[in-house]
């Protein structure tokens, strides 16, 4: 109070001045956070809680259970075992790199195998199940359960992995499993969506074809974990489901034997329904295990699959392309007959070559036949009488009548991605692919199977089943189908489209129709007059039930039995005179100059049923090589067939 | 004059008690229940140490705030440039042989207790420029010599804790002395005037800054730059505090503070893990209390007859304002991570001896309001 108090007032008037002016200041900054409070709590409350249940839940997908393969008889052909894995996820254990030397010691671990699990460990997320060992064996998963205690983090699981119970047999139908890679995940999206690690996903066949009905649905567990993702608790678990289960129509039964018949050899079996169009078995060989692919094949196993000369990679009967030789014989006979060039009557005399267009053409046989009708060149084979009427018949219309039994076309429509096509040539076809003109002596050769012509042993079973059935265009299947018509009712359509108007397969047509009724299928004819597939037919009966026939020796004389069949033995190579003057044993050529041999049949003759092709590579004659392993499946096919049909009865009342 | 200084000692003890501002006292009381529920929280819904020692320290410093306001508003007069210079030694000392943690040198040890001496510096440096200007002429406020005295007061301990380094500290220090500052009539053109000098040397400063710290600023303007380094802490306290919604998740049912996801919850995020389990209205609350505790300690200033008296409260009350502000804008995602603890709510004893000692005098204030000093 010494100093005026003036200045004392005018010193409080200050403060309270500025006071108030810092009060308002204060009033608008905590209302600013109000504000803000505001909007992070009531405006974007919805956005943060999202943001915090990302934080704290996290998913682990469970591995889908892939769905079986069933052959007709419900057996299991590529099913699902139970196998002990160890897996780890990273993020929660402690010392990653301790208990992975001590799982190594324990399991053991090769070195190799080490270096592969830190690597995959690098590679993927933190918190995604690391898979140490696929397949323990009993012995390491109870050694795993012993030192557990010790092993903190590791998890000894069980899981289920495919398995094939009939190893080989199947392999090239079904393809086979193995671990997803890359490029699946890139192709199918579903792959993808239901990846988790060690997810394994079709390769080749069938494996890869129905992936998405067989992958099934991953299993979900929900956790909150913490911020070192440690797991606090399960929130919910979402069951998976199994994968789709699918029937085929194969036999196993059948299969085996296929697989028997041409163990040490290189070839293919398929055996069709020729009305249903029902695979009963379809065989490539050499197979392998597709076992070997499941927890990754060793390099030995790899090398030597990969290395085979007779590739054993390659399903023969879908997509291996080969001259089918004297086997399209009757359809040749039946084109000839249809356009009437010939007459069956039309007779050929065989010397054992013809001199055409100033070159020299062989009969297989080189004494010749003598004179031939048309029934006697099928029974006989015999190539000079096929050479003259393939002259006059022409290589296009020749092309017409064995494209509308399915030579040159896929089998399947697009079930294998690997199935090929193959060729039967025409005149345009040369003119467009190679830019020359058409030479006729190339029809000749056309006209007993060699040349540009190409074919796949299943178009080979095809073309048997659609003249063994009269003549109709049948749709062969592997899978066993609900909606399958029943065989009185293909047999009454068959017998509507003989009487109706002439009417010849358009694939446009039967595309539209197949898209308005699916399941109903039209079985139409393939042929101009019956009479002439009738013939056709009877001449191959003939062939393997006459004693001059080229498969007589292979002939089953019990009528159950009985069976039609067309031999063929393709060559591999142009033979020279001197060679032909040679006339060697099949034994003594160089096996890749060897024949592939041949044999097309239909049986049991009566009331045909079943159509088979066998082709052996490199096996020399049709009639010696081919002939007899077909006398054997014939009359296995024929024996399953009351079992079969009980099977079908069945599905029929079930419907 | 006389009559006037012999009025205080003619208090006795229940009228002292009685002109206690029990508003304030109740705010206060509040504040610190509040704080150790969300330390309990913070310990997973356990008793354990933090909120052990919390709940010890709050009622030892209540408690002492409650005996230390008995206290003349005389003795703190007189005292107030040796509480300044001691804490200031605090910090040399801190400086020289101060306990590291964290790479920050802060504390010093006086064997019962670790002292964090730029706490307590948070207080001093209000109680000193009270003491400063309490004598000062308006007229006079502005002259060179108050400037540069001033200044060295305000800088000397800002040195030392910048130093330490402690940037949130050595912030909310400079804040509240310029506001002291101002109060006391500093004339705005020098405000205005540093204020242009800073903006300059803006690029100069952040040359000096380290560089986490130059990451946290840059973080602040875009936290998914890095959201697992530097930008985390703000974008989970966002999430937190977001996802409380309006009436939170629930008491111990704060998922991001009890999965380990906020950072700090302890000290500086203690609001964030109160507004993730309470909501918008805990928040809200919240922010009320402290409204309130400011309110009080503005209008005791007020009514204050000693200018010591009415500077501090004002100050007082303002740097409460600035703490409380900074820390909230902080974990709101307004301002950039810089360590500023929650008064009262925080984990921390020398943020809350320094609180205490401020509200004790308040209270001394608030009792001896009629009071003028010389």
């Amino acid at each position: 109070m010494f100093s005026g108090d003036d200045s004392n007032v005018l010193k409080f008037n200050t403060i309270n001045r500025r006071v108030f002016i810092l009060s308002l200041a204060k009033g608008i900054v905590f209302t600013g956070i109000l504000a803000r409070l505001f909007t992070l709590q009531i405006s974007d409350n919805k956005k943060y809680l999202t943001l915090s249940d990302k934080n704290r839940l996290r998913e682990w997908r469970l591995p889908p259970v892939r769905g079986e393969f069933k052959d007709y008889f419900d057996k299991t052909i590529a099913g699902n075992i139970e196998v002990y894995q160890l897996h780890v996820i990273p993020e929660q254990v402690e010392n990653f790199k301790y208990l992975m030397i001590r799982l190594k010691n324990i399991l053991p671990l090769s070195n190799n195998e080490f270096v592969k699990i830190i690597k995959k460990k690098n590679q993927q997320k933190p918190w995604e199940t690391l898979i140490i060992s696929e397949n323990l064996t009993w012995d390491q998963f109870s050694k795993v359960n012993f030192y557990l205690h010790e092993l903190s983090g590791a998890k000894p699981v069980l899981s289920v992995a495919r398995s094939y119970p009939f190893k080989e047999n199947y392999t090239h139908v079904l393809g086979y499993v193995a671990q997803a890679s890359e490029n699946d995940l890139l192709n199918n999206e579903n792959i993808k969506n239901k990846h988790v690690p060690g997810l394994r996903v079709g390769k080749t066949g069938l494996e890869k074809s129905f992936e998405n009905d067989l992958i099934g649905t991953n299993g979900v567990q929900r956790y909150e974990v913490n911020a070192f993702g440690k797991r606090i608790k399960q929130v919910n678990f979402q069951k998976g489901y199994k994968g789709k289960e699918i029937k085929l129509t194969l036999d196993t039964e059948v299969q085996k034997l296929c697989n028997d018949l041409l163990a040490n050899k290189a070839g293919s079996i398929s055996v069709m329904d020729i009305y249903s169009g029902e695979i009963i078995a379809m065989h490539s060989s050499p197979s392998f295990d597709p076992n070997l692919f499941l927890y990754g094949i060793s390099y030995k196993d790899w090398d030597d699959i990969k290395d085979n000369p007779d590739k054993p990679l390659i399903n023969k009967t879908i997509s291996g392309l080969y001259s089918p030789g004297s086997t399209i014989k009757p359809i040749v006979a039946l084109s000839a007959l249809e356009n009437n060039v010939i007459s069956p009557n039309f007779k050929v005399r065989c010397t054992g070559k013809m001199e055409m267009y100033g070159q020299t053409y062989h009969c297989w046989k080189k004494k010749g036949h003598g004179v031939v009708d048309l029934r006697g060149a099928i029974i006989q084979s015999c190539d000079t009488y096929f050479y003259e009427m393939s002259r006059r018949l022409g290589v296009d219309r020749l092309k017409v009548t064995a494209s509308r039994f399915g030579l040159g076309n896929k089998v399947f429509d697009n079930l294998y991605k690997e199935e090929k096509g193959g060729l039967f040539p025409s005149t345009s076809w040369k003119k467009a692919n190679l830019g020359q003109g058409w030479v006729l002596g190339e029809t000749l050769i056309t006209g007993i199977g060699q040349g540009y012509v190409q074919t796949t042993p299943l178009q080979l079973c095809l073309m048997t089943a659609q003249l063994a059935n009269g003549g109709f265009k049948i749709y062969p299947t592997l899978v066993s189908n609900k909606n399958q018509e029943s065989l009185e009712k293909i047999k009454y359509k068959m017998a509507q489209n003989l009487i109706s108007e002439e009417k010849y397969d358009s694939s446009i047509i039967r595309t539209a129709e197949e898209f308005f009724n699916p399941g109903e299928k039209d079985y139409k004819k393939l042929f101009r007059n019956q009479e002439n597939v009738k013939f056709v037919l009877e001449a191959m009966f003939a062939s393997t039930n006459q004693w001059n026939g080229t498969s007589y020796k292979s002939r089953i004389e019990d009528p159950k039995y009985q069976f039609a069949g067309k031999t063929g033995t393709a060559q591999v190579k142009k033979i020279t005179e001197e060679q032909r003057e040679l006339d060697l044993e099949t034994s003594q050529i160089p096996y890749d100059d060897r024949d592939h041999a041949w044999f097309v049949a239909f049986g049991p003759y009566k009331n045909p049923r079943y159509s088979i092709s066998v082709f052996v590579e490199h096996g020399g004659s049709g009639s010696k090589a081919a002939a007899p392993l077909a006398k054997q499946l014939i009359k296995k096919v024929i024996d399953r067939h009351e079992e079969r049909e009980k099977i079908r009865r069945r599905k029929l009342i079930n419907i | 004059m006389f009559q006037q200084s012999s009025y205080s000692e003619q208090l006795t003890f229940f009228q002292k008690l009685r002109s206690f501002d029990f508003v304030l006292i109740f705010s206060v009381l509040l504040l610190g229940l509040i704080s150790n529920i969300s330390m309990f929280s913070t310990d997973g819904g356990e008793l354990l140490y933090h909120t052990k020692s919390h709940l010890i320290r709050f009622v030892v410093f209540f408690v002492m705030m409650l005996f230390l306001s008995f206290l003349n508003l005389r003795f703190w007069h007189s005292t107030a440039y040796l509480f300044y210079i001691i804490v200031l030694g605090f910090l040399v000392w801190a400086s020289l042989y101060g306990i590291t943690a964290s790479g920050s040198q802060r504390w010093v040890n006086l064997y019962f207790i670790n002292l964090q001496p730029s706490e307590l510096m948070k207080v001093a440096i209000i109680v000193c420029f009270a003491r400063y200007f309490h004598r000062e002429q308006i007229t006079n406020v502005s002259s060179f010599k108050n400037i540069i005295l001033s200044l060295a007061i305000l800088v000397m301990p800002i040195v030392l804790v910048v130093s330490q380094p402690d940037l949130g500290t050595s912030i909310l220090i400079a804040a509240s002395g310029l506001i002291v500052l101002w109060l006391a009539g500093l004339n705005i053109r020098y405000f205005v005037y540093s204020a242009l000098v800073l903006l300059v040397s803006f690029p100069f400063v952040i040359s000096f800054l380290k560089p986490y710290q130059k990451l946290r600023i840059l973080s602040f303007f875009n936290p998914d730059r890095d959201p697992l380094g530097a930008g985390y802490q703000i974008i989970q306290s966002k999430i937190a505090v977001g996802s409380g919604g309006f009436t939170g998740k629930g008491f111990l049912q704060g998922t991001q503070s009890y999965l380990e996801f906020l950072p700090e919850k302890h000290t500086d995020f203690i609001f964030t893990l109160f507004s993730e389990e309470h909501g918008f209205v805990g928040s809200v609350f919240l922010l009320i209390l402290y409204a309130i505790l400011i309110y009080r300690i503005i209008k005791i200033g007020s009514i204050s007859r000693s200018y010591f008296g009415r500077l501090f409260c004002f100050g007082f009350g303002s740097a409460i304002f600035i703490y409380v502000a900074v820390n909230m804008s902080m974990v709101l995602g307004l301002l950039p991570i810089v360590g500023s603890p929650l008064p009262i709510m925080s984990y921390g004893g020398s943020s809350m001896l320094a609180t205490m000692i401020g509200l004790s005098i308040v209270m001394s204030t608030k009792i001896y309001h009629k009071q003028i000093i010389n």
